[in-house]
This record gives structure tokens, sequence and C-alpha cells, in this order.
């Protein structure tokens, strides 16, 4: 289980992925010795993963993301699996999210320019399977990205 | 805008897996020196391919057992400036992203909480009495999946 200094780790680690240990010894006041075996104890665990580079698709002229609000056919018993599998295919989707809500998934989709997004929407996205709505939000800004937990 | 050869590629999709390998282990992995790959993980870091690195962590373990995507619309448009609105949802421990689209709704947020019981907390006593809210759609994230993109 996790205590409080578990999450003391975390949280100074989530604010900055790359401090070294001895950093992280001083910020939370653990010993290097004591932190690296917490440490080594959640990636065993599988709790901490990463970190992962964050890749920003408009340094490499990525200029339009689309937010893709899918409802299914849900009389097709597999439209979940068929649909999710056929997304994958698609190469400018970046994202694939399933809800209980109004709206059954959420597809990320990233395109050069509003050209190359007609046709990736025309040609690939629209002939995904089981689709009975879709609807579009265009994303203008992202004002908070940091995706942090409030730990 | 930067152009990437193969190898950039296979350094981005690994580096987004697990960017604790070294410059070394990536170099073996793609047949270049530790000198030559650090080079090039430079040139993508300095050009704004890569913009940061970001852990990955276990989000139930860890207690948030719900993730809410939220559909704000502003009831005030005019009236309550975006800055002031962008400002106040920003601050919100339990809200990850906030995104500004354009759409049915006009700003898109990632909520994580403990259960639904405080989510509903979050909801009335941050989300709903912020500058400006309007209609506030719920949808309930079951599952989530990202994709390597066009890379």
């Amino acid at each position: 289980m996790l205590d409080d200094t578990d999450r003391r780790i975390l949280r100074q680690m989530q604010a900055d992925p790359s401090l070294a240990l001895p950093d992280l010894a001083d910020l939370t006041g653990i010993s290097s010795a004591r932190l690296s075996r917490r440490i080594e104890r959640l990636r065993d665990q599988n709790i901490l993963r990463g970190p992962r580079a964050v890749i920003n698709w408009r340094a490499l002229g990525y200029t339009v993301e689309v937010s893709l609000r899918i409802t299914l056919d849900k009389t097709q018993p597999r439209a979940f699996d068929d649909f999710i599998a056929a997304a994958r295919e698609i190469r400018e989707v970046i994202e694939i999210q399933t809800f209980l809500g109004r709206v059954d998934l959420r597809l990320s989709v990233i395109a050069r320019d509003m050209a190359h997004y007609q046709a990736i929407y025309r040609d690939q996205l629209l002939s995904l399977p089981h689709i009975a709505d879709i609807e579009a939000l265009m994303h203008v800004a992202r004002i908070k990205s940091d995706e942090a937990l409030p730990l | 805008m930067i152009e990437l050869d193969d190898i950039d590629r296979a350094l981005l999709r690994a580096l987004s897996q697990d960017a604790t390998q070294s410059a070394g282990a990536l170099g073996r992995e793609v047949g270049l020196s530790q000198p030559a790959t650090w080079r090039r993980i430079k040139r993508l870091t300095d050009n704004g391919v890569i913009a940061g690195r970001r852990l990955d962590l276990d989000r139930e373990a860890l207690g948030f057992g719900v993730a809410v995507f939220l559909g704000v619309k502003l009831a005030t448009k005019g009236r309550v400036s975006l800055e002031d609105f962008e400002r106040a949802v920003s601050a919100i421990p339990e809200v990850q992203t906030v995104e500004h689209v354009l759409g049915m709704y006009d700003y898109r947020l990632r909520v994580v909480a403990r259960d639904i019981a405080d989510f509903e907390r979050v909801l009335r006593r941050r989300i709903m009495t912020l500058p400006g809210v309007g209609d506030v759609e719920a949808n309930v994230l079951l599952s989530e999946e990202r994709r390597p993109g066009p890379i």
C-alpha cells in the first residue's frame, strides 16, 4: 500500500520528471538509499512508469487537431471491438477513448492542415464501422496539459 | 518545421514509450554511436519536437478511480473574459487538462476524482461555480489508449 512518503516522492517526480536522485532526496527529505528503494518498489508494482517523451505534433507540421465524438450503433454486438480495431489502423489517430455517457467513443485526430484533415475524414474516418453519429470539436488551444494527479 | 528520417522516427517512437533509455542503449537499437544518437535527441529537443517528459502514473492505484471528460459551454460570452475562466479552471487541482475547442462546447476538461461521490463534489463546488460556466456535459472515461501517431 502507498503511504505519505510514496506520495511525497511521486508529487516531486511528477512536478519535474528529470530531477536527479540527489535533488529529489533534498526536496523530499528522504535519504538517497531509502529513496531509490522506494522508487524501485513503485516501479516494480507498475504504479510508476516512464517518464515518456511528449511529442509536440505542431513542431512536426501537424497544425490541426480534432476531437471526434462518436456514437455507435449498439444493435451490432461487436460494434466497439470492430470500431476500435479499425481506428487503430489510422495513423493520424493519436488517442482512442471509450466512455459511459452521451457519447461512446472519442478519437483524437491530427492532420497537417484542413485539406489533409478532410482527406482523412472522408477516406478513412467515415468508413469506420458501426458509426451512428459523429460530432467534431476543433482544437483551438491547450490551456493546461500537464495531466498531473492531485497527489 | 523539421524533417525527420527513419532513425529520428525510431528514436521518437522509443522515447515516447520510455524516456529513461540512455543514448547509448538507444543508439545500439538504431545502429548509431552514442554521441551521434545524443546529437539527434538534442536536435529533436531543441526544435521542440520533444516537448518535455511526463511520468506515467497508475491513476487507479493512486486512488483516483474516476476520470471524467467535461464539455463546458460558457453562458455569458463577452461578459466574462475567457482569461478569467481559463485561470480559474486551471487552478483546480482535479482538473488535469483544459482545451479550448470550437464546436458544441467551448472547453473540454479532463477531471479526476476518487469516486463518483468525490466527482460530484468537484463538479458542484468547483466547476459549476466557475465564472461564466453554462451547459456542462459529463462522460465518464472507461478506457483509453494512446497511439504512436504518424511517425
